[in-house]
């Protein structure tokens, strides 16, 4: 959406023609704040409170049937919250890190004397994190209120729903078949195919789950988009429903979105008021309905068979597949199952049909890419952009580049089923089968940057700890073969490593990745076995010299005093646990090697980063 | 007391197949964890074994068999808060509660402490959330300050 903009970083925008003319009033101003949940956390409840008492102090008319300011979804940029945008006509200001105690200013100067307060609007950045975007799906969060229907169908929301109603089911099916598009949760699997076997399978009634347990540490495109556009989600399970001839559809979604349900929960009533749900969905002969069925908390249930027995009130466990979901799903009924950002993409399909969408992206991976780009990387946030896509592009057109300009390491997708990317496989395109040729995966979309100061060995034993938790114990490979592997890690990073380890760490994952149940225990051995494959050097400084290069590891740190920055204030002796550390005034502190204890308080409480 | 306040539940679901999760969800949202009069109750007027309960019960991370401390300290140990420093702020809290390893709740049940895999906030890690309330871009000195205003 950001495209035109001048340099200062004003930018004019068209008015989308859809949206309804806003009554003029006294002061036709539009306040958008943020309120996802990256805005909530950096107070933006406060923000819009100070904003409406402000106004109200000013005397400036706000008409009572009209908010003061506008509830929008998370715009990706979480990383410059609380962002407000202030527009008058087709004028847009954007201001960030905004708190409350700068509010009258910007009420004063901006909405009263017409001049934006200049030192708070956004910078460059802000405009070359949208800019180099390409977004389908993300185009509207953040622009339209969530809570509101109407919003939607003014973004020519539903409209893909009645379109493909207007179709046969064969149809629809041949037009996403057509749009190459491919299941975003993970493995990769061809949307429109998945359909085609679930309606020629056996079995009625049949059922469309949306998968929404988005379980990955580091991954929240999910939450972003049901936060901020529920009524997507909602369509595409309508498109699907139809055609699949499922008159039911579950929504799976993680206790822990509590905004996210609560927003959903709101688009399904407000759908089935206006009849988009319930019986004849748009004055059809098409019944659907959607229950939200919440998860409790079990990043196993992300995998199909595992949600099924969720949903079914049973403890999530996978079994052996065949028979796949699509014939023996949910109560053994065929059933296909979505990830959200597989069913946000539907609509626009079905509206811009399917050579649109085939035109965006690369051979085999076609459409764009939603990834939540974390780490330590300067512009953290939502990113969407087509597949293809390079990884420098990411990390240095949209992410603007490293923080505190340190050294690129690694990037880590996939999350704890996934791999890392060194640094010298920077150009390589991002798609479902580079990252597969690599070690790693697309997964759901969380992905990390990391540094030279990221110990590899420490990141493998991070995501293996998460997966060893999460295993649901029911084939051994996965429950035992884990534990095994992950003390392996625990005695590397400690320096209690053997010469034979790293062997023993690929033998076990080689047989663990082949002969787990489900893709959970699979694809568990990949941040080890990658992290072995691109950073063994680190491994072995671990083993063999007993150094963790990266100075993550604590047990294997040796603390000393920098005698030249120690400005000798003795607060290192003061939190010292084992009396290691001797001080005197106006003498820097020593350390005594034989007590220190490696806790690393003094590290953490050196005002100076005197203690090295 | 326990039939009382769990015949509600009761009435909501003993329709659908399957709603054994449900049922412990409300239970837990009526008590703030999961009594075994409960279950029993339950698996009693459903004839769904007790164990069934159990299962499902110990399965999800979500249910607790244990009274919980009156404010709830959820911290996220996702990767992007790992990478910042969410060991930091978790070791901080234990010893600003005086709470060992391997306990979740203090003494005077005022405090419980649950680290999470993720809330999917990682733009603002590392992330800490107390009763409901999220803080981003946590320090250990922040989360000291903050813990003393409960």
């Amino acid at each position: 959406m950001q495209k035109k903009r001048a340099t200062t970083g004003k930018k004019t925008r068209a008015r989308k023609p859809a949206r309804a003319p806003r009554k003029r009033e006294v002061r036709d101003f539009t306040i958008r704040v943020c309120v996802g949940t990256g805005g909530l956390a950096a107070g933006s409840n406060e923000v819009i409170a100070t904003f409406c008492k402000e106004l109200e102090k000013k005397g400036i008319e706000i008409p009572v049937d009209r908010k003061c300011v506008d509830n929008t979804g998370c715009r990706g940029f979480c990383a410059k919250d609380v962002l407000v945008d202030i527009i008058q006509g087709d004028s847009l200001f954007t201001y960030q890190f905004v708190t409350p105690k700068m509010v009258p200013r910007i009420v004063e100067e901006h909405i009263i004397n017409g001049r934006p307060v200049e030192e708070w609007l956004v910078g460059p950045d802000y405009h070359a994190f949208h800019s180099k975007q390409t977004k389908v799906l993300l185009e509207q969060c953040g622009q339209i209120d969530p809570e509101d229907i109407d919003a939607y169908i003014r973004v020519r929301g539903y409209e893909g729903a009645r379109k493909a109603l207007s179709l046969t089911p064969f149809e629809v099916i041949e037009e996403v078949k057509a749009s190459g598009l491919r299941g975003r949760g993970g493995a990769g699997f061809p949307t429109g195919l998945k359909w085609e076997l679930c309606s020629l399978a056996k079995g009625s009634p049949k059922y469309i789950i949306c998968n929404a347990d988005e379980g990955d540490p580091g991954a929240f495109m999910d939450r972003s988009i049901i936060e901020g556009n529920p009524h997507a989600v909602i369509e595409g399970m309508i498109i699907g429903g139809y055609a699949i001839g499922a008159n039911q559809g579950y929504v799976y979604i993680r206790a822990e979105y509590p905004l996210a349900v609560k927003r959903l929960r709101i688009a399904i009533e407000q759908a089935r008021q206006r009849g988009f749900l319930g019986k004849g969905i748009f004055g059809s002969d098409f019944d659907f309905d959607i229950n939200i069925k919440e998860g409790a908390g079990a990043f196993i249930c992300g995998e199909e068979t595992a949600l099924i027995a969720s949903i079914e009130g049973k403890r999530g466990m996978p079994r052996s597949k065949p028979p796949f979901p699509v014939n023996k799903g949910l109560w053994g009924k065929p059933t296909v199952i979505n990830n959200v950002e597989t069913l946000a993409n539907l609509p626009f399909i079905i509206i811009k049909g399917a050579s649109w969408f085939s035109s965006i992206g690369s051979e085999k991976s076609k459409g764009t890419k939603v990834f939540a780009l974390t780490g330590k990387v300067k512009n953290t946030g939502l990113i969407e952009v087509p597949m293809g896509i390079t990884l420098r592009e990411i990390i240095y057109d949209i992410g603007g580049g490293m923080e505190k300009g340190r050294k690129l390491k690694a990037v880590q997708t996939g999350g704890p089923s996934g791999g890392c990317i060194p640094a010298s496989h920077i150009d390589m395109p991002v798609d479902y089968e580079s990252l597969a040729g690599i070690g790693s995966m697309m997964g759901s979309g969380g992905m990390v940057v990391m540094d030279d100061t990221t110990c590899m060995v420490d990141m493998a034993k991070f995501f293996l700890s998460f997966t060893q938790r999460e295993s649901c114990g029911k084939c051994v490979p996965c429950r035992i073969g884990t534990k095994r592997m992950l003390e392996i890690l625990q005695r590397i990073t400690e320096g209690r490593g053997r010469s034979d380890d790293i062997e023993l760490l690929i033998e076990l994952g080689t047989d663990i990745r082949l002969s787990s149940l489900c893709g959970l225990g699979q694809t568990a051995p990949n941040p080890v076995l990658s992290t072995i494959r691109f950073f063994r050097e680190e491994y072995e400084a671990h083993i063999n010299k007993g150094i963790c290069p990266a100075r993550v590891c604590k047990a294997l740190r040796q603390y000393v005093v920098d005698i030249e920055v120690c400005k000798m204030c003795g607060k290192c002796m003061r939190v010292c646990p084992s009396g290691a550390i001797t001080w005197q005034k106006k003498q820097p502190a020593s350390i005594d090697k034989t007590k220190c204890i490696k806790c690393g308080a003094c590290y953490d409480a050196c005002p100076f980063n005197a203690i090295l | 007391m326990i039939e009382q306040r769990c015949k509600p539940i009761l009435e909501k679901y003993y329709r659908e197949d399957g709603s054994i999760i449900s049922i412990l969800q409300d239970v837990q949202e009526e008590f703030g964890y999961i009594p075994e009069e409960a279950v029993f109750w339950f698996s009693d007027k459903l004839n769904i074994p007790a164990s069934n309960f159990y299962g499902v019960a110990t399965f999800y991370a979500q249910f607790h068999l244990r009274p919980r401390g009156k404010n709830l300290i959820t911290a996220c140990c996702g990767t992007a808060c790992h990478v910042k420093g969410a060991d930091a702020i978790i070791n901080r809290i234990r010893e600003e509660l005086a709470m060992p390893e391997g306990e979740d709740t203090t003494h005077d049940q005022k405090f419980t402490l649950e680290e999470v895999a993720c809330v999917g906030a990682c733009s603002i890690a590392p992330v800490v959330i107390i009763n409901k309330k999220v803080y981003g871009k946590g320090t250990p000195d922040k989360i000291s300050k903050i813990l003393k205003e409960f």
